[in-house]
């Protein structure tokens, strides 16, 4: 171990603190690499598809879009330090364009498989327009005053749904048509298996260039703008204008994740997008671990599971049926509160920063065990 | 052509109070140019007033010449690198990325590379990497490139803050205290480097210095500019300063002042 250590060149000595946040050095394409975890993820998923029932292949497609709002999430306020409580309503906006897309090419009968591609590219370039407004706005705002706009745009754009129903139709909302799966992969193939490679798809996609782009100088870059805006601004940066590229980029995520969450429920109406979601978005990402891709999974995971959760839970329980009702309605909340005061107090890395401190002692141990 | 930094008649008003007035400095290339004077003098404000922060009511600054009208972000595409008082270092970044962000204006790579992975963005951050490391190898603290800046010693964090502001290649350097909370010996390591800098061979550049430690200022600077209330009360060289009655009035005075109240 020493004789290795001492024949590596003086550069590549290191003060024990592996990488910090950014993570350790690493050479090779960072391309390359990324597309081969997206591809060993996508195999999995393959597989993971095939083995379940349709149930879980659904909840999973869920998890997938979740995951799109999360990771984009993260990003923002974990890497550029921005805090967003309107992603939501960034959801709503791909969601709903994507169900008047759809509508659209249904209602003038144009179909075909690929039609999906661009109802959801559409989604993506709708939520960037919204994201950008957004993002200007809050570039000029900081701490409590960004947390107010992005409430108030919570808020808003639910409620303009309700206000403009000529177009989408009010609480009721719009069905989303969606195209079976194609007949090459045969007709017995299940539905929410379909689901699960469309939402799979296209989250490994905005994960392969969230995962690009926070490897890259503008990853370097949004962390430098959270940690010292005067000394980032001597350093050759233009900070409001990185302040929106996070904005605008974590927007595109999350509309593309609320178009998901759209074309898999087949519908889309206000009541999915309120207020509740953005809070869920974000206790999710700090949960799981601020400002890692990897602690956005673990967040989406737990969007989906904790409802599930708390409905067992709650059939156990012998209640009245209004009882029961507002109970399952109320537990995810309370659990996803009670779950982020305990992460804060106990580790502030939420669970993935649990799980790389875990992985590191092994390591070491493996390494002593060895020598 | 006036080469180098030229600040002519500089005036700011913070409301009734007068910040600046009618101040006027040159940074010759090759030289190090110290600004001293007691505590609210303007010192920290001019300096603020040549990065942009601070848009001066009156007077104008030159840079070789050309007029500089500065904006912050712009300062390190134009030559002029800054470090700030503390160390104002990325907590969140290692050292080496703390240093590689000093060189931003440098980087080709677009937003498009960056998002897909191309080899361009990596072949770009290879090279400020490199860039990087080369600085922290001249300022002897390639060891801790690595390392998160809160676990270092202060002394080294200093260090690193002199690697980022260099790391963008300027002409001219802005320190601001950089001797603050350093020891006696850390300060006369830190003295020598300051010397060599008008000298480097590649990247010379010139330093204005603003700075409370009389004997670092007394050791390293060409020229000197002292400051009081926001006034130019004595310039010249180091020896022509100290004897300067003007400036023995401005710090005595201000000692039995302060031993008065």
């Amino acid at each position: 171990m020493s004789a290795t250590s001492a024949a590596t060149p003086p550069r590549e000595r290191t003060t024990g603190v592996a990488g910090g946040p950014g993570g350790p050095r690493r050479r090779g394409s960072t391309l390359l690499r990324h597309l081969a975890v997206v591809a060993v993820a996508g195999l999995l998923l393959v597989g993971v598809s095939y083995a379940v029932e349709p149930f879980r292949n659904f909840q999973l497609a869920t998890v997938a879009a979740y995951l799109c709002a999360t990771a984009g999430l993260t990003v923002l306020t974990g890497l550029n330090g921005q805090l967003s409580l309107g992603h939501g309503a960034l959801m709503a906006t791909g969601a709903y364009t994507v169900a008047l897309c759809q509508n659209a090419f249904y209602d003038r009968g144009v179909t075909g498989g690929l039609l999906l591609l661009v109802s959801l590219a559409a989604a993506v370039v709708a939520t960037v327009a919204v994201g950008a407004v957004v993002g200007v706005a809050a570039a000029r705002l900081r701490g409590p005053y960004l947390a107010g706009v992005t409430l108030a745009v919570a808020v808003v754009v639910p409620a303009l749904t309700v206000t403009f129903d000529g177009v989408f139709n009010g609480e009721q909302g719009l069905s989303v048509p969606v195209e079976p799966p194609p007949l090459a992969l045969g007709v017995y193939f299940p539905y929410e298996r379909w689901q699960l490679w469309i939402a799979g798809a296209a989250t490994l996609l905005a994960l392969l260039l969230l995962a690009n782009l926070v490897r890259s100088r503008y990853g370097r870059t949004f962390r430098a703008v959270r940690d010292d805006e005067v000394a980032a601004r001597l350093a050759g940066i233009h900070v409001a204008r990185t302040q929106v590229l996070a904005f605008v980029v974590s927007a595109a995520t999350a509309g593309l994740g609320g178009a998901l969450l759209a074309v898999l429920a087949q519908s889309v109406s206000p009541g999915a997008f309120g207020l509740t979601l953005s809070l869920f978005l974000l206790m999710a990402v700090v949960i799981g671990g601020l400002g890692r891709l990897t602690g956005a999974v673990w967040g989406a995971v737990m969007l989906v599971a904790l409802p599930d959760l708390s409905h067992s839970v709650t059939e156990q329980l012998t209640l009245p049926a209004a009882a029961a009702q507002r109970l399952e309605g109320n537990l995810p909340l309370a659990i996803f509160g009670i779950t982020l005061v305990v992460v804060m107090l106990a580790a502030p890395g939420g669970v993935q920063g649990l799980l790389s401190r875990f992985g590191r002692a092994l390591l070491a141990r493996w390494r002593v065990g060895r020598s | 052509m006036e080469e180098g930094l030229a600040l002519h008649h500089i005036g700011v008003r913070f409301g009734g109070l007068t910040a600046l007035d009618d101040v006027s400095l040159r940074v010759p290339p090759g030289r190090v140019v110290g600004v001293i004077g007691p505590n609210g003098a303007g010192k920290t404000t001019l300096f603020n007033v040549i990065c942009g922060f601070v848009a001066p009511e009156s007077g104008s600054i030159a840079l070789d010449g050309r007029p500089l009208r500065p904006r912050p972000h712009r300062l390190t595409r134009l030559g002029v690198a800054r470090t700030l008082q503390g160390t104002g270092l990325f907590a969140g970044l290692t050292v080496l990325e703390n240093v590689m962000t000093g060189a931003s204006h440098t980087a080709r790579a677009g937003f498009l590379p960056a998002l897909l992975g191309l080899p361009r963005s990596d072949r770009d951050e290879a090279r400020l990497r490199r860039d990087a490391l080369d600085v922290l190898d001249q300022l002897g603290i390639a060891a801790h490139a690595d390392a998160a800046p809160g676990t270092l010693p202060f002394a080294v964090r200093q260090r690193v803050a002199l690697a980022r502001a260099l790391a963008a290649r300027p002409r001219l350097l802005l320190l601001d205290e950089p001797a603050g909370g350093l020891g006696a010996e850390d300060i006369a390591e830190l003295a020598e480097l300051i010397r060599q800098l008008p000298h480097r061979d590649p990247d010379p550049c010139a330093v204005l210095l603003v700075e409370h430690h009389m004997d670092l200022v007394m050791s390293v600077c060409d020229e000197l500019v002292v400051l009081d209330f926001g006034r130019v009360i004595a310039a010249g060289t180091p020896d022509e300063v100290r004897d300067d009655p003007a400036v023995t009035d401005a710090y005595l005075g201000a000692a039995v002042d302060e031993a008065a109240a």
